[in-house]
């Protein structure tokens, strides 16, 4: 097989399987790739090639013996580091968390590990999650692949970045207003959020409870379909996660055909504010599911315009709660100087240390919008406002089966362009945080590059939640479709670095 | 009753209220599995979730659901259809998450209430006290202060167990009591005691007070009368039915001094001290924490349906009021000696000798005379004596077999008060036995009628009263080890008298 | 002070709320941007009424528990080296000032 690192999980898992190629020489090339590109671009904040390489041994012995059958055995991964790995550096990009290595392993990790998954590392991403261009990472910034210069949206933005750059053929990202879908749009990626509760959150470092959702990063829709089928599911640890079986979104990967669907373009998603060239190929998008036998109406979610708003009350708010047991009391860094301080002086010093500048400006909004006196006005408001755009949604939904939307307005911009602009900065999320809201499932996937500046451009769809196949069906046939009149998929026109 | 307590009541009108907080006795924890036993070596009942490390995640403990919601039906509440929990924001380090998981706006439990029983001159009174919520909430975890003499003050750090961190808690919140008068410190105490007594007759605590798992938030607030209510005060952490009473009882002196001088109450929370039963000034209150509650979003609403809460209905086992009238009337007692044993704390420990094979009067008189004579002395509760129900029982059982007399019987009370072992281990190293041998105790009495030859001739000539006189000596020669009536039967034989 | 607006001393008692030992500096620096952003989101607070019910969780899920069974959780040896401090197999923290909430 040639270049090991240019196969997608699917291919690699079966050449594993047949025993064409190892494991071991799998992770092996991976590893290498890394060694020789990730001083540019800085996915990862942790890897340990020696353990990658006695997992993917082990993996490879339990294939020898039949002792394993998934169908992604053998294949490496990339894990955000918030996600807990036992034994391994956890720091969710976070100075507070250094040298901390968690001692249990999230849900999520236990599955892909004994679906004999592969983990290369932990991805850097901003500082709790709290970002769009990983900018805010207290271990530096990861650059896009695509344009060293540039981010690569945030906050997974290491995750995107590694399965952009081939460092890794797939990666876990978690998704609390975009986190997941603007980074594969800022890097020509698939990447999805599942419906809320579809993915345990248990061993997940929380940002937003009520928000957050990790989901699969991969280059192509099959392969993001293949993940999320091993990591989703019922967890009796999370109480919010959903006991239904997951949707079959393999099988509906396999079944690109929109014929006689019905696709929403949501109207208050594509004017002012998107670029010219995100539009552009949306609209050209569009054209080609018309094409392809969907009928395309326009509908309208009036609160949307709201949404930023309320998310920005709701995550702080949530975050401000999560936050408070990193103190320096039980785990992570202390920040005492010896001379008798007190237990409040000694964790105030400590987060005021250990944490960054939009940690810290999160947790103070939300402690602010949850002070007596404030909670009516702000988190009570922001969560009518909730009500009102799943209202939107659910109307949407009873005229078309998903909607769709640029993922992001903008590409990717230069490394420290919006860094001192706070809401400049949270209108990347402008078209993904309605999503969190309403606990609906969505996906980007690359529909192209901007005229303009020739960067990758997603496309979001979005369904209703427990629907997520629909996003595997619509994102499959749309890929097929793009794949055909490029020759192959966008990612293979990234610079190789 | 002191003349100063009767001058406060002449002049103010106190208002009660109580907060109580109960550990549930269930197997695991409120919101993980690890194990909710009182105990065991440091931070070994402890994981990912009652640690607070990041990513965990709490699941609600199903049993401590239903507990609350019998312990609700069984004080009159209405249950919630639909409640939520919430986080109850504050740094504390005996706290994991620096939140505590309760209930805020949403209890699951409200609007209920329970009678008590206090004694008056004018024979025992029923007094109705209105419950506002029964909510559940987890404990926090331990501290050790080390340095300063183990107190808080003057410490130099201190040490955390989290063993108790996540261990499910009742909080059972009274509405304001009014129109106690001079009875608010009886009721106070009447109250908890029954609120106790109830969770152990529901099985879902068995209430040790020793271990701190009862918990009582103390208010107090007087006016004169005519005037609207006070200001109150918020005395924490008041651990004991003694201490409940006394910290009444002191806050309204307190309250009444500063009243009089025409000082203004403080909105603080004060401390009891178990000592002194004194109490002191915390924190005012306007500088109290904002807790910035919210719903809690790692929780799903707990909504109890119908069919549920009857089911849980029909497991409430007779309710501590009712139980005591069908008890008072098979013991064929008054009412008054049933509401002084039931204060006295003796009525549990009564029943468990009783059930441990000690016949109902031999029980009463133990635990009513002897042990709250020493109980009073010691200014404990009965509960807290190192005598059980089963050593009752294994001393009756010897009395009975004549190995013991009633007076051996208090020594043995004594060593065991004293800790000097157990039962046998008492009657052994205080060489309690009595005199079995016959030949021994008519070796005695010839002894005694010898050295009383006067006493002798009454008792022949027909004076069985006089036998008393040589019994005593006979008993004094033994060391007490004889039983008292075998020596006047053999007394009386030997002598050839009959009664 | 009107809804919406923040100044010097609200950020600094927020600090003390949430813990963090604000610098001169960032208390400037917050007051301007929690003002800029509390202005820029509480347009919301006029659009939903009280009669639209708040939603706290995106999935309605209800009644969601776990047996009552006891599981041994973690070894002292899996978090005491974690810890910034750790002494008497229980964790050690600096002294204490203040009482509990
Ligand atoms: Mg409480
Ligand atoms: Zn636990």
């Amino acid at each position: 097989m040639s270049d090991l690192t240019r196969q997608s999980a699917a291919t690699l898992a079966s050449a594993i399987a047949r025993k064409e190629v190892s494991s071991e020489e799998v992770t092996r090339a991976h590893l290498d790739r890394i060694a020789q590109v990730d001083e540019r671009v800085h996915a990862f904040l942790h890897v340990d090639p020696e353990s990658s390489i006695a997992r993917a041994r082990e993996v490879d012995q339990q294939l020898a013996k039949g002792e394993l059958s998934s169908p992604l055995a053998g294949v490496p991964i990339a894990l955000k580091d918030l996600l807990a790995t036992k034994g391994v550096p956890t720091t969710c990009g976070s100075r507070i968390l250094e040298g901390w290595r968690p001692p249990y392993n999230a849900t999520i990790v236990d599955k892909l590990s004994a679906a004999g998954v592969v983990s290369l590392g932990k991805t850097n991403m901003d500082e709790f999650a709290m970002g769009s261009s990983t900018e805010h990472s207290g271990y530096g910034p990861t650059h896009n692949p695509w344009d060293l210069e540039r981010i690569p949206g945030g906050s997974g933005g290491g995750s995107a970045a590694a399965v952009a750059s081939f460092e890794s053929p797939m990666a876990i990202g978690t998704d609390t207003g975009g986190s997941i879908r603007q980074p594969a749009a800022l890097t020509g990626t698939v990447g999805v959020k599942p419906t809320y509760g579809g993915v345990s959150r248990y061993g997940i470092v929380a940002l937003a409870s009520s928000l957050d959702q990790a989901g699969p990063c991969a280059r192509d829709v099959m392969d993001t379909a293949l993940l999320h089928a091993v990591i989703g599911g019922h967890d009796p640890r999370d109480s919010t996660s959903i006991n239904k079986p997951v949707p079959d979104v393999v099988a509906a990967a396999l079944n690109a055909d929109v014929r006689g669907m019905k696709i929403g373009v949501i109207k208050q998603l594509k004017g002012e504010g998107f670029q010219a060239g995100v539009l552009e190929r949306f609209n050209q998008s569009i054209e080609i599911l018309t094409e392809l036998g969907a009928e395309v109406i326009e509908v309208s979610c009036p609160h949307f315009e709201y949404a930023l708003g309320a998310y920005y009350l709701i995550l702080p708010s949530e975050a401000s709660s999560n936050l408070a047991r990193f103190d320096g009391m039980r785990f992570g860094i202390r920040e005492d100087d010896g001379k008798d301080r007190s237990v409040e002086e000694v964790m105030s010093a400590t987060r005021e240390k250990g944490f960054g500048a939009e940690v810290k400006r999160r947790i103070m909004l939300g402690t602010y919008a949850l002070s007596s006196g404030y909670y009516d006005a702000y988190y009570g408001q922001a969560q009518r406002i909730r009500t009102l755009i799943t209202r939107d949604f659910a109307a949407a939904f009873s005229h078309v089966d998903v909607l769709v939307s640029p993922t992001a307005p903008t590409t990717a911009f230069k490394i420290g362009e919006k860094l001192d602009d706070p809401l400049a900065m949270y209108l990347n999320d402008i078209a993904t945080i309605p999503v969190n809201l309403a606990g609906n499932c969505a996906m980007s996937l690359p529909i192209g590059r901007a005229p303009e500046d020739g960067l990758p451009v997603g496309l979001q769809i979005i369904a209703p939640p427990m629907a997520d196949h629909l996003l595997y069906q619509v994102g499959s046939a749309l890929e097929t479709a793009l794949a055909d009149r490029w020759g192959g998929l966008l990612i293979s026109e990234a610079p190789t670095l | 009753m002191t003349t100063e307590y009767q001058a406060v009541i002449a002049e103010f009108e106190p208002i009660i209220g109580l907060e109580t907080h109960i550990e549930l006795g269930t197997n695991s924890k409120m919101f993980c599995s690890c194990s909710a036993q009182f105990g065991g070596d440091p931070n070994t009942h402890v994981c990912p979730v009652c640690l607070g490390l990041p990513g965990s995640m709490p699941v609600v403990n199903r049993v401590a659901v239903e507990s609350t919601i019998r312990m609700g039906l069984a004080l009159n509440c209405s249950i919630a259809q639909w409640c939520r929990f919430a986080r109850k924001n504050y740094f504390y380090p005996d706290m994991p998450k620096n939140y505590q998981i309760s209930q805020y706006d949403e209890p699951l439990c409200s609007d209920g209430y329970l009678d008590v029983t206090v004694p008056t001159e004018n024979g025992p009174q029923v007094f109705r006290v209105e419950i506002e919520r029964v909510h559940m909430e987890e404990d926090t975890g331990k501290l050790l202060h080390a340095g300063g003499a183990g107190r808080i003050h003057g410490a130099t750090h201190s040490l955390v167990d989290y063993n108790r961190a996540g261990i499910p808690l009742i909080e059972v919140v009274t509405k304001p009591i009014l129109g106690t008068g001079e009875l608010a410190p009886e009721i106070a105490k009447a109250y908890v005691s029954e609120l106790r007594d109830l969770m152990r007759a529901l099985g879902v605590s068995d209430v040790r007070m020793e271990e701190g798992s009862l918990r009582c938030d103390v208010n107090v607030s007087l006016n004169r009368q005519g005037e609207g209510w006070g200001t109150r005060t918020e005395t924490k952490n008041v651990n004991s039915l003694r201490s409940v009473e006394r910290a009444v009882r002191t806050e309204m002196v307190r309250q009444a001094e500063q009243l009089r001088l025409g000082e203004r109450i403080i909105l603080e929370t004060r401390h009891f001290n178990e000592e002194t039963g004194d109490t002191t000034s915390g924190r005012s209150k306007e500088e109290a924490e904002d807790y910035r509650y919210f719903p809690e979003p790692d929780l799903v609403p707990v909504a109890p349906s119908e069919s549920w809460i009857e089911q849980l209905r029909g497991t409430l086992p007779e309710i501590p009021s009712v139980r005591r009238a069908r008890l008072q009337n098979d013991w064929g007692i008054s009412e008054f000696d049933m509401q002084s044993l039931v204060n006295a704390g003796a009525l549990e420990l009564i029943i468990a000798s009783i059930d441990a094979g000690v016949q109902p009067s031999a029980a009463r008189k133990w635990w009513t005379g002897e042990l709250t004579r020493v109980a009073n002395e010691r200014d404990c509760e009965l509960e807290e004596l190192t005598v059980t129900p089963a050593d009752i029982a294994q001393i009756e059982g010897l009395i009975s077999e004549g190995v013991l007399t009633d007076k051996m019987a208090r020594s043995v009370f004594e060593g065991l008060l004293d800790g000097e072992g157990n039962v046998t281990e008492v009657i052994d190293s205080r060489g309690l036995v009595v005199v079995k041998d016959e030949d021994l105790l008519v070796e005695a009495i010839n002894q005694a009628l010898s050295e009383s030859p006067d006493i002798a001739e009454k008792i022949k000539s027909g004076k069985v009263a006089a036998a008393g006189a040589i019994v005593g000596a006979v008993m004094k020669s033994t060391k007490g080890q004889a039983d008292a009536a075998k020596v006047r039967t053999l007394l009386l034989e030997q002598l050839g008298v009959k009664e | 002070m009107t809804q919406g607006g923040i100044d010097a001393e609200q950020v600094k008692h927020l600090g003390k709320l949430a813990r963090l030992e604000l610098s001169p500096e960032e208390v400037a620096d917050y007051t301007l941007q929690l003002e800029q952003i509390l202005g820029a989101i509480t347009l919301i607070s006029a659009v939903a009424a009280d009669h639209i019910p708040p939603t706290s969780h995106p999935i309605p899920m209800e009644n969601v528990y776990r047996e009552d069974i006891a599981v041994r959780g973690l070894e002292i040896n899996d978090f005491a080296s974690g810890a910034p401090s750790f002494e008497d197999d229980r964790f050690r923290v600096p002294r204490i000032l203040g009482e509990p909430g």
